[in-house]
């Protein structure tokens, strides 16, 4: 009986399994909650399903909307509406009340009519507010997705004397893992990048060989091994100044992060695209800067290279020599970003712009070219693609 | 067995819910939640209203799952042969028995709280898959087969340094503690200390809630730091028109030692206490 709902969270990318899917059923088999209370329904099933709080807002959307019978999970799948459909779903669950209340408003085609003009205004995700379509706020489209949930504008007096269902309270919504987070979360996305190696000096016992050197030669026979470290070598480059100053708060986070998280890290800093040189320090960036032959030279290739930076530029600026905006470069920008991929072979860009305008920035699909595809967005979700791209 | 929560913990409709599923189903539960929300604390709770027996077993970062099963001490044992010690003909002599052991062997059926999961090696949960589910265990030294007489109620908590695998985690129950309301906040420090003074409460809990809202902060106070406050404030017997006192010379709060945790925060909330004191100067 709740295997719909079950394909519904599998179809929203939910990471569920037939094991989580039996337990809840054995759960219920047992009476672990009176089967008859949604709610209870709820926390059990959330509780035996979920297991990462990133997915708890995804559920939620799921719930409600497997439990109503409603609209896809917003931004999921498709976001054209059924105008037919919708309809047809208001002639059935809507009370005479609420019908009248839509005639007030001008009736179904204009009601249509102002969603359709509000979709087209509105171009980014909204919460709150009394206009924009979106979550939590007062406007009768929305809710989650454009339901009917949300165009029920009428519900005053419900049936339910809460006007808002547990679920539907989305209180985990900051959670979802496509969200940037303080540098905790970075510092775990970062830790996919792991290879342990015993290396270097041999300060630990080895039981084992010790063990097995003393019962061979017959005396005790103490053998040490060096300490297993993460060895891992990481070069970053950052893009700073310019259109990069709004994202200097996360740049901050991951820069903190990754210090602590790689044991060999190195950092520079570029302004919008790589050229012949790179600096430590943006104070003395003029005086004291290095060549980037020396960067290419100094590192071996078995570091991984990080760029993190918008590519957002005028395209002449990677193509052309002399094109950079500050100076007379004798190669052009694309050029120096070959030479840095042909040494070093495990190489990603993270970009804190968010991944759907790339494709409109000319200049970033440049770089995106480069980079052979291996750009990612600047999100937990992004950095642990990106690790595990660098992992390979 | 079901877990109502107790007179000293206050466990909201979901996360009992949740303890009760992993009690009937005899499945661990893990625990994850912001510090200070009371993961570690649930677990004693439970304990103490099944007046079950409760074994913790701290994790480490070098801990490793075979010390929750048992441990073979192979250098004592070589030691004591070299000395002729009788010991050494029985084996059973140098087997130390695990946490998990421990809540095998109890007769009645214990809490097990395993506290920080995340700390450990990645690896680590996954070399307890088995034993987790099947609750029994080998030991190689002895070749016996530990099961356990009842299956514990195994509670997990995490802190989230690190993911967990999926094949651990498709076993267990899940529960995100999430940050108490003020509604429920009050409900809790009531049980923690029920004499507390009404306007008391009302005004440390403005200062304590815009705190947490305060843009920027690094590590925003938990429910234990509130309570920990709570205290302090009615040792010192602070009276309630202090917290209410609005001259911005006094705008950081009394005793805020116990809610700022961290000197870059206790900075920022200064400068912005010095901001506004700025603003209303001009205003004046």
């Amino acid at each position: 009986m709740f295997i719909n709902f079950f394909f519904d969270l599998k179809q929203a990318s939910l990471p569920v399994s037939l094991k989580e899917y039996l337990m809840l059923m054995e759960a219920m088999n047992k009476r672990v909650v009176d089967s008859f209370n949604v709610n209870d329904f709820y926390y059990l099933s959330r509780s035996a399903l979920v297991k990462d709080e990133r997915y708890l807002d995804k559920f939620d959307r799921v719930f409600g909307h497997s439990f109503k019978g409603l609209e896809n999970p917003e931004g999921e799948t498709t976001k054209e509406i059924p105008e037919e459909w919708l309809k047809l779903m208001g002639q059935k669950y809507l009370t005479d009340e609420e019908k009248k209340m839509i005639e007030s408003l001008g009736g179904w085609d204009k009601l249509m009519e102002t969603l359709k003009q509000r979709l087209e205004e509105q171009k980014k995700r909204h919460q709150g507010g009394s206009k924009w379509i979106g979550t939590g706020g007062t406007s009768p489209f929305g809710a989650y997705g454009y339901n009917p949930e949300g165009i029920r504008i009428g519900q005053k007096e419900g049936k339910n004397k809460k006007a808002v269902k547990v679920w539907d309270k989305r209180e985990f919504s900051n959670l979802d893992g496509d969200i940037e987070l303080g540098t905790r979360n970075i510092k775990i996305a970062l830790r996919r990048l792991r290879k342990f190696a015993r290396e270097g000096a041999e300060t630990e016992l080895d039981l084992d060989n010790t063990i097995k050197s003393t019962a061979h030669k017959g005396y005790i026979d103490v053998k040490m091994m060096p300490e297993r470290r993460n060895k891992i070598k990481v070069l970053l480059f950052f893009d700073v100044g310019g259109s990069m100053d709004a994202h200097v708060k996360i740049c901050e986070e991951l820069f903190s992060a990754a210090r602590t998280e790689f044991k060999h890290m190195e950092y520079f800093y570029y302004h919008n695209c790589l050229y012949d040189a790179v600096w430590k320090d943006n104070n003395r960036r003029y005086n004291d800067n290095i060549k980037t032959w020396d960067v290419l030279h100094t590192y071996p290739s078995d570091y991984k290279v990080i760029f993190v930076g918008d590519a957002e530029m005028s395209p002449y600026e990677i193509t052309y020599p002399g094109g950079s905006v500050e100076f007379w470069n004798e190669e052009s920008g694309e050029t120096w970003l070959t030479r840095m991929l042909n040494v070093y072979e495990n190489a990603i860009w993270l970009n804190p712009i968010p991944e759907r305008y790339w494709d409109r920035i000319a200049s970033t699909s440049i770089i995106k070219q480069i980079f052979s595809d291996r750009m990612f967005p600047l999100t937990i979700e992004g950095i642990d693609q990106a690790m595990r791209e660098l992992n390979k | 067995m079901k877990f109502e929560g107790t007179s000293s913990y206050i466990a909201t409709e979901d996360l009992k819910v949740a303890v009760n599923a992993a009690i009937t189903l005899e499945r661990p539960i893990i625990v994850k939640g912001e510090p200070g929300t009371g993961k570690t604390m649930l677990a004693h709770e439970v304990a103490k209203s099944l007046d079950a027996e409760i074994i913790t077993w701290h994790i480490k970062s070098t801990t490793k799952a075979q010390q929750g099963l048992y441990e073979y001490d192979a250098v004592t044992r070589l030691r004591d042969s070299q000395l002729g010690d009788e010991k050494v003909k029985d084996i059973k002599n140098y087997i130390s028995k695990g946490k998990l052991w421990n809540a095998f062997e109890s007769d009645k059926r214990p809490v097990l709280l395993i506290d920080e999961i995340d700390k450990a090696d990645i690896e680590f949960p996954n070399d307890l898959l088995l034993e987790l589910d099947k609750m029994e265990f080998f030991v190689y030294e002895t070749g016996e087969t530990i099961k356990a007489q009842n299956r514990p109620i195994v509670i997990i908590t995490s802190n989230n340094e690190k993911e967990l695998p999926d094949a651990f985690l498709r076993r267990c129950f899940f529960h995100y503690i999430k940050f108490p309301d003020p509604n429920t906040m009050e409900e809790i420090v009531e049980v923690h200390y029920p004499d507390i003074k009404k306007d008391l409460i009302q005004e440390a809990f403005k200062i304590f809630y815009d705190i947490r809202e305060v843009p920027g902060i690094k590590k925003k106070p938990s429910t234990s730091e509130l309570i920990d406050w709570l205290k302090l404030l009615m040792t010192d017997d602070v009276d309630a028109k202090i917290l209410r006192e609005k001259d911005p010379k006094k705008l950081i709060p009394p005793l805020h030692g116990a809610l700022l945790k961290n000197e870059q925060d206790v900075h920022l909330f200064e400068r912005l206490a010095f901001i506004s004191r700025r603003e209303n100067e001009n205003v004046e």
